[in-house]
């Protein structure tokens, strides 16, 4: 037996051990946005210590940047001071800034591995749950709090307990139709929404083999939702030539030392795990979420369950969400009307996933009634698409073109559903108010099920579109 | 730092699972630099919607130690979650189990969160929907949740107690403590060398 790739990363991490019995772990690179820093530095000053190794933080805006009128100062006051704080905080600890005249400013999820900073064998954290992404490169890629955002500030570190791994094998050929995100939503309901506490998910199998980095990202990002705390896919050929070339990525002589490194950390044939599971990818068909978590969902030629359907301790949770989310048990989900399509967040606002969505766009219209809004991941994610005249399918089709940023995945900016609104969108996340309204509703499902449905005006199936 | 070995104080009954952080504190108080004020905005949009919300039922007002379901605070990593409970006036959380962030953003403020058996749960809320001004004490010497006559066990993770009841669990101290060893960890780290 060998040790999975998780095991050999932590292991080279370790400075030593707390008396609480905790592992004191190196950070190899820190990204910091608007929301979860301002405090952390303010730790510091009080404090009076200085940032660490400054050069291993990269700071970004995301949350709170309107995506349309973009003008300093914001209109939400309260946004704009958050903007100021992280420019003065950046500023004065010495950390760089992506701002908003920076083509490289993004979804800070987004920005990392564009760069080429998310790499393999690192460790990596950022004040933010998502920070599982990164995880596509092999890597221990970590969300953490505010608090530990300024012990990582001030010392590079972070106090933690090492994980399980648990291997999770999809195994066979994707359908045509059926995407990443799908794969993603498909392992929390298989695993439950709590499955994943404790773990680490290593993903394998001829699936991921077969993906791309950005559907990699796709999958890790939604680790979290699962329960795991970081997920990984092991670095390979694919993973490499992602990174060949990048702005943060080794040059020369030096990539090809790293590459080979890189490589040597993957999980071996014989590598041990705690635990491993295994799925069948022709299981796996496009699936949308009908409930509150994100493991309340349903292939999309099925109908919702009955609530009988569930363990008993789940059905009060079950007939909660049936309540908000005004659906009826046992009903088809294909056919529900939706009156907001989100096209955004960085579990599918990269550029594989605005092509996706621009080819169910293509040649249609958005139903009447409905308002759809496509959110680039990063400015250059954007530039890219308008470099393919994706803007153009888009705006054709009557979706509104945005500027980079979270925007309605989270609604910290001026983009939020209203009322009992029902949006389809490409975000993580479907909890009670979670899109801006406090009563407002979300089905989350892929970039291009998204597009159906936006053209539709109801939930459908991207299968019958795509031909 | 001070030591935490026992919160004792009234409940407050959320026997409810799967309780996500964008329903502790809804995304929009999340536009601040600080976390004064956010106790007030606790659970605001549930509470908007369930006017028989505990945290808006007088008779819990002076709750110390939150009862809650499976799962309690999952989803986003923003310690304005356990900030605006504790600042609501939380100092104790007992759960069926609890998502990683938020149990450790929870122990870096000094707040216990145990677990206990699910039925054992919900005795205690009913308990306490009974009888508002029962003391509940979460022990963590003895990992024993107590009220009235009744003593359940409880557990958390041997790290989280242990740095809890010796009055370590600000770690940035301990963390700073060790600059030398940290130096030498980036120096042997292959990427923060050249991959030499
Ligand atoms: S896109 Fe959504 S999930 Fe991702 S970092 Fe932004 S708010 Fe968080």
């Amino acid at each position: 037996m060998t040790q999975n790739l998780f095991n050999k990363v932590y292991d080279q991490h370790v400075v030593g051990q707390l008396a609480s019995g905790q592992d004191q772990i190196f950070v190899g690179r820190h990204l910091i946005h608007e929301v979860t820093s301002p405090q952390a530095f303010e730790m510091l000053r009080e404090r009076g210590l200085k940032v660490m190794f400054p050069e291993r933080t990269l700071a970004t805006v995301d949350h709170i940047i309107p995506t349309d009128d973009q003008a300093r100062p914001f209109v939400d006051l309260l946004a704009e001071q958050m903007m100021s704080a992280i420019e003065v905080n950046c500023a004065e600890f010495g950390v760089e800034l992506l701002k908003l005249d920076d083509q490289r400013q993004g979804i800070v999820h987004v920005v990392g591995p564009e760069q080429g900073l998310t790499q393999p064998g690192i460790t990596l954290v950022c004040g933010d749950s998502h920070t599982s992404t990164h995880g596509a490169f092999g890597n221990i890629s970590l969300g953490i709090g505010t608090s530990q955002v300024a012990q990582v500030l001030a010392t590079q570190t972070l106090a933690m307990k090492r994980l399980e791994v648990r291997r999770i094998e999809v195994n066979g050929t994707l359908a045509s139709g059926v995407f990443a995100k799908d794969v993603a939503l498909h392992i929390i309901r298989v695993l439950g929404v709590e499955g994943g506490v404790g773990y680490a998910y290593e993903y394998a199998g001829t699936v991921f083999d077969a993906m791309d980095m950005e559907e990699r990202m796709t999958v890790c990002n939604m680790s979290i939702e699962g329960g795991a705390r970081c997920g990984y896919v092991n670095p390979d050929e694919t993973t490499v030539e992602y990174l060949r070339g990048r702005p943060l990525s080794p040059q020369g002589e030096e990539f090809e030392r790293a590459a080979e490194w890189w490589l040597s950390l993957a999980s071996g044939p014989d590598a041990e795990f705690d635990d491993v599971i295994k799925i069948d990818a022709a299981d796996i068909e496009p699936t949308v979420t009908w409930g509150i978590n994100p493991a309340q969902s349903v292939g999309v030629s099925k109908a919702i369950p009955a609530v009988s359907e569930f363990p008993e301790h789940e059905q009060v949770g079950v007939q909660e969400a049936l309540e908000f989310m005004d659906i009826q048990a046992e009903a088809p989900i294909a056919g529900l009307k939706i009156d907001v399509a989100f096209i955004g967040s960085c579990t599918n606002s990269r550029i594989s996933d605005l092509r996706e969505a621009a080819a169910v766009a293509k040649g249609n219209q958005v139903a009447d009634g409905v308002r759809a809004l496509i959110v680039p991941g990063s400015q250059l994610v954007r530039q890219q698409a308008e470099s393919e005249g994706l803007d153009k399918v888009f705006t054709e089709a009557g979706f509104e073109w945005r500027s980079a940023g979270c925007s309605m995945c989270l609604a910290m900016n001026p983009d939020k559903l209203q009322g009992r609104e029902i949006s389809a969108s490409s975000s993580n996340r479907n909890f009670k108010g979670r899109q801006g309204s406090p009563t407002g509703r979300t089905l989350l499902m892929s970039p291009a099920m998204v597009a159906a449905a936006a053209v539709n005006g109801c939930v459908t199936d991207v299968r019958n579109m795509l031909g | 730092m001070s030591e935490v070995k026992q919160i004792t104080g009234a409940g407050v009954p959320l026997f409810l699972d799967d309780i996500d952080t964008d329903r502790i504190i809804p995304a929009r108080f999340l536009r601040c630099v600080s976390f004064d004020g956010l106790g007030e905005h606790a659970f605001e949009d549930d509470r908007k919607q369930d006017t028989n919300h505990p945290f808006d039922d007088e008779r819990f007002a002076n709750g110390k130690v939150l009862v809650s379901g499976r799962n309690f605070g999952c989803g986003s990593s923003r310690e304005h979650a356990p900030q605006s409970l504790m600042r609501w006036g939380i100092q104790a959380v007992i759960a069926e189990s609890f998502a990683e962030i938020f149990f450790g953003n929870c122990t870096g403020l000094g707040i216990p969160a145990v677990c206990a058996d699910r039925e054992e749960l919900k005795k205690l809320a009913a308990a306490i929907e009974a009888q508002p001004d029962l003391e509940v004490t979460v022990d963590l010497e003895a990992l024993q949740v107590r009220y009235g006559d009744t003593a359940i066990s409880c557990t958390t993770t041997e790290e989280a107690r242990s740095a809890l009841v010796s009055g370590q669990w600000d770690f940035l101290g301990q963390l700073l403590a060790e600059q030398p060893a940290i130096r030498s960890t980036a120096a042997s780290l292959p990427y923060l060398s050249n991959f030499a």
